[in-house]
Order: C-alpha cells, then structure tokens, then sequence
C-alpha cells in the first residue's frame, strides 16, 4: 500500500473518532462532506449539522462550549470552511474553552465544487496556524492510531484543540442529514433537556 | 444589580441596555467593539455571570450565539453598523433554524457623519437587516433605549425571532474628530 497509506479515508476517520460515543459529546459540522461523514456514522440527536454558513461551524462550537462546559464539543468541518473562519480560530484561542476540539478534515480541495486546489493544499497549515494562535494543543494525522488517540484527547477535556486529519481527496457517496434547521435544533435541545419555545 | 454602581443613576441610556441584557438573563455578550457600546462592554467583562467573548469580525457572534442557544443559554451580539455587512451570509443560520437572535447596533453613516465611508453601510444597515428577516427598531432618543431594547429581546427570545435595535447617531452623538 505504501503511498496510499499516508493520508486516511475521511469516513473511516470520522467513524473511529465517534466510535464508543459518550453521551457527554456533543458535535457540531461544517457544512458538505464533513456533514455526511458524520451522518454516515450514525445520526444522533447531540448532532447540529450546518447546511450552509460556511465559516460557522467553529463559533457554534465555542457557543456551544461556553454553555455546556461538563460536555465535549467536537466541531467536524473542512479545510475550506475553517479556512473561512479563519478569525474565529483567533477568537476560540484566547477563549481557552476546555472542552473543544476542532477537527478539520484536509484534503486540500474544495471537495463539494470540482476538486479544486484549496489553500491547504498550496500550503497552509491550520494546526500551526492554531497554534500560533495560542490553542491547547495541536496536532497533524495521517493514521488510524492518532486517529484513536484523538478520539480519547476529544473527552479529556484538557484544552482548546485542533487537529488537522489529512483525508485523501475523494467524495464517497453523499449521506445526507437532516436539513430542517429548526427539527435539528429543538431535537438537540431536547436531548439536553432544554423544552421548544 | 452588580456593576452599576459608578454609572450616572438617571437615565443613562448606556446602562439602560446592560440593564435590559441582564433583566433577559443574558449569558453571553459577543462584540466587535464600538465606543458607543463602550459601557455595556465594560460591565459585561465585569461581570463574572456573562461571557464577555471579543470577536475578530461580527458574523462570528451570529454562530456563537446559536451555540449558546443550543447549550440552553441566551446571548447578545453588539457591533456597529459596519459589521452587519460582515453578517449577511451568516444569518442564514437564524433564520433556517429559528434561533433566537438579538442584536444591538450602533449606527454610523447615519446623521452629522464626519466620515464618508461609513455612509454607504450605514445608509443600506436597517435594510439588509430587513433583507435577511431581521426585525428591527431604531432609538433616536435616549429614553427609546429601553423599551426598545426590551421588546426586541422578549420578542427574539419567546418568538425564536432574529431581532436587532439600531442606536441611531443622534443619540449616540456627534464623533469629535478634531480636538477643539
């Protein structure tokens, strides 16, 4: 296998990292395949998936954070959209919130719209980007065992973090969530025990 | 109430609106700064009850505030009328999820504006809002605040609407651009 090996297969990745899932992780996506991945592994009511506002998912995460500071929050997003979020890496940064870690899946293309070569991919590094920001901790993966050791990092609870997971730049069919914003939104209320208005 | 102790007892329309974001049992204030939001900044950090959270550009607060929301807790976002162009996309998230919004904007490019660049923000503000199905209420004078405030907050947070109040530059008062 060698070559291939070096990057992981995002579904893969994403069903280790919410495999065994704890009732305290509550997860957040980005928008497109990030979205589908996490659907693919198993929808849940603690899941609030974006279908749009790109550049979103990492503040709905510290919002999220910031309110609920006994859970875990898990933001799965992009390259491309944490890249248009970059302002809020900054802003999570000196929050220092405990419980979140930020995933983003690389494969340095603007996968959902033709494979483009994203920023990522001509060079940007969002881990040191992060870091340099003043994040917890930072990491880059490219194996299942990081993989599983992420998911343990994720309920510690011990630091803002982000960790880049480079995913081979390819589309596995689409598994669509949810898109009505409100069901998503009552049902994850609901599930921690907040009423509908 | 804690905080407001060194501010002017009388009507202060600057207290009033910490005043009305703490009555609503306001968690989070989100804000790109503004001088005219000066106060309720000040005594949002103050305040060990509300996460007084700084954003580098004002479509942050919008998610932010929307997590909150789904971790059962409600928020403010103040910002200056420039900012609600950095908005636009991003309430799309309030209104495809009827999330409770309220924000609080200071107005520029409105009256007596020294500075031209900030005329055609300002000009086009109450209609984007508008545009995105923000519901909005201007306060031209300093008795306005209040009960402006207070309705766009109970009307954001029982009716699960995005609702903001513009504080128009005729309250805020002129920018003293040159020392006289």
């Amino acid at each position: 296998m060698g070559e291939e090996m070096i990057a992981l297969d995002r579904r893969e990745a994403v069903a280790r990292l919410l495999a065994r899932r704890s009732p305290d992780l509550l997860v957040v996506t980005g928008l497109g395949s990030p979205a589908y991945d996490v659907m693919a592994a198993g929808d849940d009511d603690r899941n609030f998936y974006l279908w749009g506002a790109m550049g979103g998912a990492a503040m709905v995460g510290l919002g999220l954070a910031r309110a609920q500071p006994q859970k875990s929050v898990l933001v799965v997003t992009g390259d491309a959209e944490a890249m248009m979020g970059l302002g809020a890496l900054a802003t999570i940064a000196v929050q220092k919130p405990a419980n979140l870690t930020i995933a983003v899946l690389d494969n340095g293309h603007f996968g959902e719209t033709g494979m483009q070569a994203s920023h990522t991919g001509m060079g940007v590094e969002l881990d040191r980007v992060a870091a340099s920001m003043g994040f917890g901790w930072t990491e880059s993966i490219s194996d299942l065992a990081s993989v599983d050791a992420l998911h343990n990092r994720i309920g510690a609870r011990a630091g803002a973090g982000l960790a880049v997971l480079k995913i081979r730049a390819e589309n596995p069919p689409r598994v669509l969530p949810p898109r009505d914003g409100v069901h998503l939104k009552n049902r994850f209320r609901a599930a921690l025990g907040f009423p509908t208005n | 109430m804690s905080g407001t102790t060194a501010i002017a007892p009388v009507a202060d329309w600057r207290s009033d609106v910490f005043r009305v974001l703490k009555r609503h049992d306001i968690r989070h204030v989100a804000y790109v700064p503004d001088a005219g939001h000066a106060a309720a900044i000040d005594m949002a950090v103050a305040d060990p009850a509300i996460q007084a959270v700084a954003l580098t550009t004002e479509e942050e607060g919008i998610g932010y505030l929307a997590g909150a929301w789904l971790g059962g807790e409600r928020g403010a976002l103040l910002m200056q009328s420039s900012g609600v162009g950095n908005c636009i996309n991003m309430l799309a998230l309030p209104a495809a999820g009827r999330f409770p919004l309220l924000m609080v904007v200071t107005m520029r490019g409105d009256w007596a504006e020294f500075n031209p660049w900030q005329n055609p923000m300002g000009q086009a503000t109450e209609k984007a809002l508008n545009l995105m199905g923000v519901l909005t209420w201007r306060a031209d004078r300093a008795d306005d605040v209040e009960p402006l405030l207070h309705g766009a907050a109970s009307m954001a947070f029982n009716g699960d609407s995005a609702c903001a109040v513009l504080l128009g530059q005729r309250l805020i008062g002129e920018k003293q651009w040159v020392k006289k």
